[in-house]
């Protein structure tokens, strides 16, 4: 019990000095007149008696920390549901002047008369995310396949990180790439060799692609890490009842990993299509359907980066984005719901 | 049992979780600066008593606690209370060590600064005698910086306790302290146990019924969540009442 | 399955080496020590440290100020402080602000700039929108390493007597110290990159930023500028611009390898 009168004694000490300081303070206050050394005395006075305080009751200081993170914690919320807010209110004053049908089912996007319609981006943004998907889904599967049940552990030690860090590499850098490699590859062999000669380059087929390589990391870290976590007892049990390797990879690891590499696919798709940047550089910016894969089009993330600096001179156009933004955030909402869903309902039927 | 003081007292102790009762109706009483060995077959919920102690249960979800639990004349249970200081009165001895994840002297360090001031040189002292009291100074006193975890299991267990100790608790609660040691670390941790005695009442959950009658001065027989017997260790040992103390005894039970 | 692993490998390793190559060739010292001038997008000299400090001063503010609010969201959600129910949810919202593409958080950070009557664009909502963007990046990391730390080492800790507030500052936050430091160079290293957000709010100048009320650049929208330019020389400034990116990127990614392993030195298995 010694210790505990031996804390008595340091705080008491403290305090003492604490005290002392204070009157410091007010001497060089009024003996020395300097105010700015009496303020930084009284500060250190202060803090000592406040840090005195805190460690005398550590209980005031437990509540003090758990309230500060409960405001932290109540403050995201607030800025989360402040965005809500912030897009429906911001797409509110578009719908007094166009209907929701015509925004959605009309073709003709036209800021400078005040009629926008998004039927065309729409259908764009669809069929890049589901070519980009189609490209990159079996290909990212199969790599990861490779990777957890085939790879040499060397090989594998090297290629695990080598995508982890190219999930990080920014959008950018992916779309100044495309557009320096792949948009002549596309213009000059990919596009005649479907029989479309009169391809820019710039086209929704481009977008897809780049759009596949951006969420091959993605697809395949996730997916490599749900399939490792399959017991190895799993696929013994089934390769010693004489099931071949590829029959084990079919049926038991894509079922017992099932919701892992649907997660996976969502978050892929989820990726695909909100990207803006590396699509925008790209797509060629025409707010039309194209007629072949090979033509330009516009995605309704990219719409947004490319009509932005217009907003000043037409008001209803921020409206209009906004509204866009809004369909994103709608589009990602639903997709995490029926994700969350999926999963629940699978990781019941699953479980293994 | 009259002779010394009661330290812990229950009166009507309910435990359940998830609404399945795991203890049911505890009274019993626990004589201070003694060893009470709380024996018993698997998952009869000596652990779930060891903890309803120092109020640990209720940092679980879906934890059900009724009655009283006294100590030092006062209810636990009270609402209201601060809890951490009611902690701070019962060390904890886990089945596994958990060592904190700093450095050997700062595992000892913690809960000193925590509660007896940061004062460099006491805190000092106070590292070096717990780290003497548990026999651990001399194999840990030239590397006490490096991490905790480095230590073997039995170093691990010695630490929790020198961990405990210096926390100055009335009480220290053991879980099995020694089910996952060697036999000699596990005399070791044993020796200490009687040791600390003379300063600390312990409670000691154990699944050798040996051990419980090398070192018990008092013995609490839990079955199925209910106190089957209780009483001084001789009595209890050498002329049990109920059936089921007699089968656990003779090793029908276990 | 190799075909699919080397057009995996090999489209990434086309990526990077077609940025590395050209890069490294247009890129000059010059580039690096000096501001823009005048006319950079028409091809006049002058160097891009302007967007370097730019880049800098928004993702530095933004990593910390989303560091300190997703550690402590991580903290409070473990269930000593609030039932599961909420903290279900809590991961939900999360889960979305995750998924949220990040032109979205740039359409809401301009909005609210216009709203508050600002044009131009400026640092301060750059940082806010990089903020939002990195909260849920760093959340999620520090929370997965969090939900991981042993139940019987909380216990430990409170068995000794300490506060939940204690518990978690010095024992919980020890033990999820690697969670915490990939967090923080995974956020950092996403809001260095991320051009979306930024775009719509911070402008572009040919000046370091002397006020958070400035525009100023930033490393990936001056790629994207420059990147649409019709000249080639002008071009070429955008890929060693690229290489200048990737290169802190790639830093970054070898930098949490050393600093997880360091920082796991002390944890609990
Ligand atoms: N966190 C929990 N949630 C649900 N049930 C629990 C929990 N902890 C313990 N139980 C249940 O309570 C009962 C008693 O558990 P307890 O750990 O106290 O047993 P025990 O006597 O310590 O067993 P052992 O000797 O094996 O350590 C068991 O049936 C167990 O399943
Ligand atoms: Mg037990």
């Amino acid at each position: 019990m010694h210790i505990n009168k031996a804390s008595a004694v340091v705080k008491k000490k403290s305090f003492l000095s604490a005290l002392l300081i204070l009157i410091l303070s007010i001497l060089s206050l009024f003996v020395l007149k300097d105010i700015a050394l009496a303020l930084i005395l009284l500060f250190v006075a202060v803090a000592l008696i406040a840090v005195n305080f805190l460690i005398i009751s550590r209980r005031l200081f437990d509540v003090l920390g758990t309230r500060f993170m409960l405001i932290v914690v109540l403050f995201v919320l607030a800025l989360f549901f402040l965005l809500i807010i912030v897009l429906l209110n911001g797409s509110g004053i578009l719908l007094e002047h166009q209907s929701i049908g015509d925004l959605l089912f009309s073709s003709a996007w036209k800021p400078f008369s005040n009629h926008f319609g998004l039927f065309a981006v729409i259908i764009d943004t669809l069929i890049v995310t589901a070519i980009s998907m189609v490209i990159a889904v079996p290909i990212s599967l199969l790599t990861a396949v490779y990777i957890t049940e085939y790879a040499p552990t060397r090989l594998r030690n090297m290629i695990r990180p080598f995508i982890d860090v190219l999930a990080g590499v920014p959008s950018v850098v992916f779309g100044l790439c495309a557009l320096l490699v792949f948009i002549p590859v596309v213009r000059d062999y990919i596009a005649p060799f479907f029989g479309v000669v009169t391809s820019s380059g710039f086209c929704l087929f481009t977008a897809s692609l780049i759009l596949s390589i951006m969420v091959f990391p993605i697809i395949i870290s996730l997916c490599v890490e749900s399939f490792s976590s399959i017991p190895l007892a799993l696929k013994e049990a089934s390769l010693s009842v004489g099931a071949t390797k590829w029959e084990t990879v079919k049926k038991v690891i894509f079922r017992a990993s099932g919701p892992g590499v649907l997660s996976a696919i969502f978050l892929g798709f989820g990726r695909a299509f909100g990207e803006t940047i590396a699509v925008s550089m790209v797509i060629g910016n025409q707010e039309l359907i194209p007629r072949t894969l090979f033509g330009s089009g516009q995605t309704l993330a990219s719409l947004i980066a490319n009509n932005y600096t217009e907003v000043a001179s037409i008001p209803l156009l921020a409206s209009a984005l906004i509204f866009v933004a809004l369909i994103l955030f709608v589009v990602v909402l639903i997709f995490n719901i029926c994700g969350f869903l999926v999963l629940r309902r699978a990781s019941k039927r699953w479980k293994y | 049992m009259s002779k010394s003081a009661i330290q812990i007292e229950t009166r009507g102790l309910n435990v359940s979780f998830h609404n399945s009762p795991v203890l049911k109706d505890i009274n019993i009483e626990i004589p201070a600066k003694q060893l009470t060995a709380i024996i018993g077959p698997s998952g009869c919920g000596k652990t779930t008593l060891l903890k309803s102690f120092n109020r640990l249960l209720e940092i679980q979800e879906d934890v059900k606690i009724s009655g009283e639990i006294i100590v030092d004349g006062k209810d636990i249970m009270t609402s209201g209370l601060n809890v951490p200081d009611i902690r701070k009165k019962m060390g904890l001895i886990s089945q596994k060590p958990y060592p904190l994840p700093m450095s050997i002297f700062e595992n000892v360090a913690y809960g000193l600064r925590i509660h007896h001031g940061k004062n460099p040189k006491k805190v000092e002292e106070g590292v070096h005698h717990c780290l003497q009291e548990v026999g651990l100074w001399n194999e840990v006193k030239d590397r006490l910086h490096d991490p905790a975890s480095r230590l073997s299991v039995g170093q691990q267990q010695r630490l929790c306790l020198a961990r405990a100790i210096a926390v100055k608790p009335e009480v220290i609660l053991c879980d099995e302290p020694t089910s996952a040691l060697d036999p000699i670390a596990a005399q070791q941790i044993e020796r200490l146990l009687l040791k600390l005695k003379k300063d600390f009442t312990v409670i000691l959950v154990t699944h050798t019924l040996r051990q419980a009658k090398r070192v018990a001065d008092y013995v609490i027989f839990l079955y199925f969540g209910m106190v089957v017997e209780h009483g001084l260790a001789d009595q209890v040992f050498n002329d049990p009442k109920s059936p089921e103390m007699k089968a656990y005894l003779s090793g029908e039970i276990s | 399955m190799l075909a699919s692993l080397a057009i995996v490998i090999g489209s990434l390793i086309l990526i990077v080496s077609v940025i590395v190559l050209n890069g490294a060739s247009s890129l000059s010292l010059e580039m690096l020590t000096q501001t823009s001038e005048g006319s950079f997008y028409l091809g006049s000299g002058g160097g891009f440290l302007n967007a370097i400090v730019g880049s800098l001063l928004l993702a530095l503010p933004a990593t910390a100020f989303a560091f300190i609010i997703s550690v402590c969201i991580a903290m409070y959600l473990q269930k000593e402080f609030i039932p599961s129910r909420f903290s279900s949810f809590i991961r939900i919202c999360l889960d979305i602000m995750w998924g949220i593409p990040s032109i979205v958080y740039g359409v809401f950070a301009l909005t609210i700039m216009i709203a508050l009557g600002l044009h131009g664009g400026s640092v301060l909502f750059g940082i806010f929108a990089l903020t939002l963007l990195e909260i849920p990046i760093i959340t999620r990391s520090v929370d997965e390493s969090i939900k991981v730390v042993p139940h019987g080492l909380k216990e430990s800790a409170y068995s000794l007597g300490s506060t939940r507030f204690e518990t978690s500052l010095h024992v919980v936050r020890r033990q999820a110290m690697p969670g915490i430091v990939a967090g923080i160079l995974l956020g950092f290293g996403r809001g260095i990159g991320d051009a979306a957000s930024i775009l719509l709010t911070v402008g572009d100048s040919n000046y370091f930023p002397t006020s958070v009320l400035d525009q100023t650049a930033a490393l990936p929208t001056i790629i994207l500028n420059l990147a649409g330019m019709p000249e080639k020389t002008v071009q070429n400034k955008a890929y060693a611009v690229a290489f200048v990116l990737l290169l802190i990127v790639l830093s970054i990614s070898i930098l949490t390898r050393y600093f997880t392993k360091k920082s796991s030195k002390y944890i609990i298995k």
